[in-house]
């Protein structure tokens, strides 16, 4: 078995809090992931999970608290933690092709033989032989594709996923699975927004649901995690 | 240097999605066309006359015409989530403005430049002389069109009535812009052509003024 091309990382969020204006879309939120970890976030529309994050890729700076990279070992990670984010939108571009989009974002993270890396996710997401097709002629599944190929071209150690199964079909959603656990058995950090259980919520080894911001349950102290994903509202 | 490198790619992505799509390029051509044409139906002007009045209405047909050309600058990188996953790629969020004014920059030049011929014809102007000169004078002026146009298209792209925020801010701020491209181009238009110096210089400074202040800032405008 080779090793992996990444850290693995864990992640600390030390009474992380966000305002915009007088709302509050995060509260004193404290929670530690430790590396290989798979969490689902599960919580009402409104009650933090986008935002939560997106703090922690590092597109949305908090209000105030901390963010820390952990390293396996629990310690603060004084290396450049390298994250994939897949969010509910897809983040490439329709006017270009698969190949055209993993081409544009890999040259621009500076990965060398972008050409070869390209190629490599497009096969890995079922997508070689559309390669050359324009992304705005690809079902909705067939965009989460490229989108999770492009949030895995920096090898990340954590990947952070807002509601990836939204819009899916079964198979679609079958296939998102199925790359998760890979994602997760090569000791990839997960933490994924949902909305109730599924094939995807499967894979989660802890879930959190966040309410007004708040963390309101958590596995790590006590809460079921079946209860937490099937919540009302979740 | 990661940020030449970055914004080369950019620049690249974003000639790319224009030749395919040639929306910009069509409309603001169209917009200009129609604009100059217009404006000369309302009068007829004279040889004296076009050359005090024709480098203002040029200018102001070609101010109108980037305020819409800059309206999609960031607006449609908010479609898909593109600029987050911009954000996410670049080491210098300058090279994410610096691909698109020059891009901008770019369209807005040879658009000017297309509708030189056709202004020269209607407004009874010699621009062949000149022409050098009067692309060096263009290219000051579009980029100073460009440099602020591309700032508050990423303002107005996160605000509400966007359509109407980006003229709001940039046409007012602009004036300077206007007025020293004008003087610059009426120089080159008289009867005895010369290159206003002066007011080249001024465009140049409000150039490096704007652009220094979008490397300054530039990171905090692209921020949710």
């Amino acid at each position: 078995m080779t090793a992996p091309a990444f850290t693995p990382t864990g992640i600390r969020f030390e009474n992380i809090e966000k305002r915009y204006g007088s709302l509050y879309a995060l509260r004193r939120v404290r929670l530690e992931i430790r590396a290989g970890e798979s969490v689902a976030f599960a919580g009402r529309n409104g009650s933090g999970k986008t935002t939560l994050l997106r703090i922690a890729a590092r597109l949305v700076r908090a209000s105030s608290g901390q963010l820390d990279f952990l390293t396996s070992g629990g310690e603060p990670a004084d290396f450049a933690t390298q994250t994939g984010f897949v969010a509910h939108a897809t983040m490439v571009y329709d006017e270009l092709t698969a190949e055209e989009n993993l081409l544009l974002f890999a040259k621009l993270q500076g990965i060398a033989d972008s050409s070869a890396r390209a190629a490599a996710l497009l096969d890995e997401v079922g997508l070689s032989e559309r390669r050359k097709s324009l992304v705005r002629t690809f079902s909705r599944g067939m965009r989460q594709r490229v989108a999770i190929a492009r949030a895995l071209l920096n090898e990340p150690s954590i990947l952070l996923l807002d509601e990836p199964a939204t819009g899916l079909d079964p198979e679609g959603i079958t296939w998102l699975a199925n790359t998760l656990r890979r994602m997760r058995d090569a000791g990839r950090t997960i933490l994924m927004s949902l909305h109730g259980e599924s094939e995807v919520s499967a894979l989660a080894t802890r879930a959190v649901r966040l309410d007004a911001g708040f963390v309101a349950a958590d596995t790590q102290t006590g809460a079921n995690l079946h209860s937490i994903l099937t919540f009302a509202g979740a | 240097m990661a940020l030449f490198s970055n914004a080369a790619v950019l620049l690249g992505k974003e000639l790319r999605t224009e030749y395919r799509s040639r929306e910009l390029l069509t409309t603001t051509v169209v917009f200009i066309l129609v604009v100059v044409v217009l404006f000369s139906f309302t009068f007829d002007p004279s040889a004296g006359e076009s050359r005090r009045f024709g480098p203002g209405l040029l200018w102001l047909s070609f101010l109108f015409a980037a305020s819409l050309m800059l309206q999609p600058c960031f607006l449609r990188e908010q479609n898909n989530d593109t600029l987050s996953a911009l954000r996410l790629s670049v080491r210098d969020p300058f090279a994410i403005f610096l691909a698109k004014l020059s891009a901008n920059t770019l369209f807005l030049l040879l658009t000017e430049v297309l509708m030189l011929p056709i202004f020269a014809v209607l407004y009874n102007v010699h621009i062949l002389a000149v022409f050098p000169q009067l692309v060096l004078v263009l290219f000051l002026g579009s980029l100073g069109v460009a440099i602020p146009g591309t700032a508050f298209s990423a303002i107005s792209a996160q605000a509400r009535m966007r359509e109407l925020m980006l003229p709001l801010l940039l046409l007012p701020l602009l004036t300077p812009v206007l007025l020293a491209s004008t003087e610059a181009t009426g120089g080159l238009l008289e009867e005895h052509p010369g290159l206003r110096v002066d007011w080249l210089g001024f465009l140049a400074g409000f150039d490096v003024v704007f652009l220094t202040a979008l490397w300054l800032f530039g990171e905090y405008l692209l921020e949710e």
